[in-house]
């Protein structure tokens, strides 16, 4: 992987590493189908990192190693200088869906995971905590209303805060704003991207979606089926903040064909 | 002109002739408690008619007339603590034990059944198999193992009613979404946590689905039982009543038993919509 170690030096004389994976493999015992092979990526501090690439390419089995809910076959996973040995508070997910319970009040979602680790009084001092970041997401005063009463974009920003809540190293973000609509989507990104530079996070983006994988990402990391494997690292030296407006620079049309090139060639086979 | 403008315009034009109105069908427009009174008033006709040209036995179907009387002979004896009012008691006694016992037993099972694959492998098919069983045809046996007195009863209610809690409770366990389960993974939730805090709330909806079906099945175990194992609850008013040909005071009977069933799925959907306030039980809307 000679592209992808050339990308890891550069940002590493820069920012410290966060999550190492090197030659991360998975194969499936019940098929003995290879989901994944030779994965080595760096998320360095502060930096945004995509994943891209056709359905079973091995997105969502690289997603799972990372979030510690499936063992690796072969490599290693290393987050904050500590193994990644199952689920960890130094990791925040989030979903397709926001999975809010209904049950539960919009400040009771965001504190769910506090009060599974720690327990319902540390859940209850969380609370503050909540509701600042209920603030900065733009959902002031939304605390103690039902998620049935909420959009699915004020939902998405519910399971921001809930994401953000134990203050996690990365954050692992499954297709985040897929199911809502182009609009929403396009400025829930910018939103994301507001939120995480503003709190310096290292977050890692799996879309399908090229132009959404651009707008975001310092990195985007092409991958191909079968066995899944990163082909090719593409660098993306757009300035920050980044802006709708740059979508139709032709630099940003330049990234976005070269990836969709390396994606063309087999991913739809 | 502007776009609103032309709007405005095309209305109108078409004002006097071609405005196309949502129809709505009369029969939607008359409220709901009218209809109902409808179907009763014409119910009563055609039972008032049968009887008034003799074309059933007065014996076989009472008029109209003299089940009402009867209702409220029964009213009156009831509300007044005659001597039917310790034999409803009694049925209500069976009733409630009945259902506590069947929440105990199918809520257990239920858990067992859905969370663990031993209970959906090795349990499960065990479950179907009695359900699809005649149940009542179990009534004999309840009296020779418990005897003649509520015991019986209640137990007969409790094994009626059980099943439906438990595919209502495994079946709720299984309803939380992918999403959810991933979620409380990554969370680092334990089993304990995943059940309490996710499973179990979101499977509170087909669990009181469970409830409701219980809550109508465990009033006929309980009269079943009475027929069965004689005791002195309203089951065996109802019996005796038959037996004296009595058939206006065997319907009313049956509809305070009615109506006790009724309160007790009312109750049960009541407490639903209190508990599950965030899911809109479609079959209950029409209740309200």
């Amino acid at each position: 992987m000679p592209a992808a170690a050339t990308v890891t030096d550069l940002s590493s004389k820069r920012k410290e590493p966060v999550y190492e994976l090197t030659g991360v493999g998975k194969t499936y015992a019940r098929n003995a189908v290879t989901a994944l092979e030779g994965v080595t990526l760096t998320l360095t501090k502060g930096s945004f990192s995509s994943v891209i690439g056709s359905s079973g390419c091995g997105k969502s089995t690289l997603l799972k190693i990372m979030s510690g809910l499936i063992p690796p076959s072969s490599g290693r996973v290393i987050l904050q200088n500590k193994p990644v040995r199952g689920p960890r508070r130094d990791i925040g997910m989030m979903f397709q869906q926001a999975t809010l319970f209904p049950w539960r009040t919009t400040v009771e979602n965001i504190v769910l995971p506090i009060e599974i680790r720690d327990g319902k009084a540390a859940a209850a001092k969380a609370r503050e905590k909540a509701t600042q970041l209920l603030e900065i997401v733009g959902l002031k005063g939304f605390e103690n209303v039902y998620p049935n009463e909420l959009s699915g974009g004020m939902a998405q920003r519910a399971a921001i805060c809930r994401m953000l809540i134990t203050e996690p190293a990365v954050l692992l973000l499954d297709e985040p704003f897929s199911a809502l609509d182009e609009l929403s989507r396009e400025f829930m990104n910018m939103e994301l991207q507001r939120i995480c530079m503003e709190r310096e996070a290292t977050a890692f983006l799996v879309t399908h979606s090229i132009p959404e994988a651009v707008i975001l990402s310092d990195v985007v990391y092409v991958m191909k089926p079968r066995p899944g494997r990163i082909a090719e690292v593409v660098e993306i030296d757009l300035p920050r903040p980044r802006t709708l407006d740059m979508i139709t620079t032709p630099k940003f049309g330049a990234l976005v064909e070269r990836i969709r090139s390396r994606l063309d060639k087999e991913a739809f086979l | 002109m502007s776009v609103t403008e032309m709007h405005e315009k095309q209305r109108n034009d078409s004002a006097d002739d071609t405005v196309w109105v949502e129809e709505v069908a009369w029969i939607d427009r008359v409220p709901a408690p009218v209809q109902m009174a409808f179907v009763f008033v014409v119910f009563v006709a055609c039972w008032d008619l049968v009887t008034r040209f003799g074309l059933v036995s007065p014996i076989i179907l009472p008029t109209p007339w003299e089940t009402w009387r009867d209702i409220l002979f029964v009213g009156n004896n009831l509300l007044t603590g005659g001597y039917m009012l310790p034999a409803l008691w009694l049925t209500l006694k069976e009733v409630v034990y009945g259902f506590a016992l069947a929440i105990a037993i199918g809520f257990t099972l239920g858990v067992i059944v859905g969370e663990t694959s031993f209970g959906e492998k090795a349990i499960m098919p065990y479950l179907v198999a009695i359900d699809t069983m005649p149940k009542v045809a179990f009534a004999p046996l309840f009296v020779a193992w418990l005897g003649f007195g509520i015991e019986s009863k209640v137990a007969l209610a409790a094994f009626i009613a059980t099943f439906a809690i438990v595919v209502g409770t495994a079946a709720g366990l299984h309803a939380a979404d992918h999403n959810a389960r991933m979620l409380f993974k990554t969370m680092g939730a334990s089993r304990w946590q995943t059940l309490v805090k996710m499973k179990l709330p979101a499977g509170l909806p087909q669990i009181f689905t469970g409830l409701k079906i219980a809550s109508v099945s465990v009033m006929a175990g309980a009269i079943t039982g009475e027929f069965l194992g004689g005791g002195k609850g309203f089951g065996e008013l109802i019996r005796t009543a038959a037996a004296q040909l009595n058939t206006p005071r065997v319907f009313s009977l049956i509809l305070y038993l009615s109506i006790v069933g009724l309160a007790l799925f009312l109750l049960v959907s009541y407490i639903q919509r209190r508990v599950v306030f965030w899911h809109k039980d479609r079959v209950m809307r029409g209740m309200d």
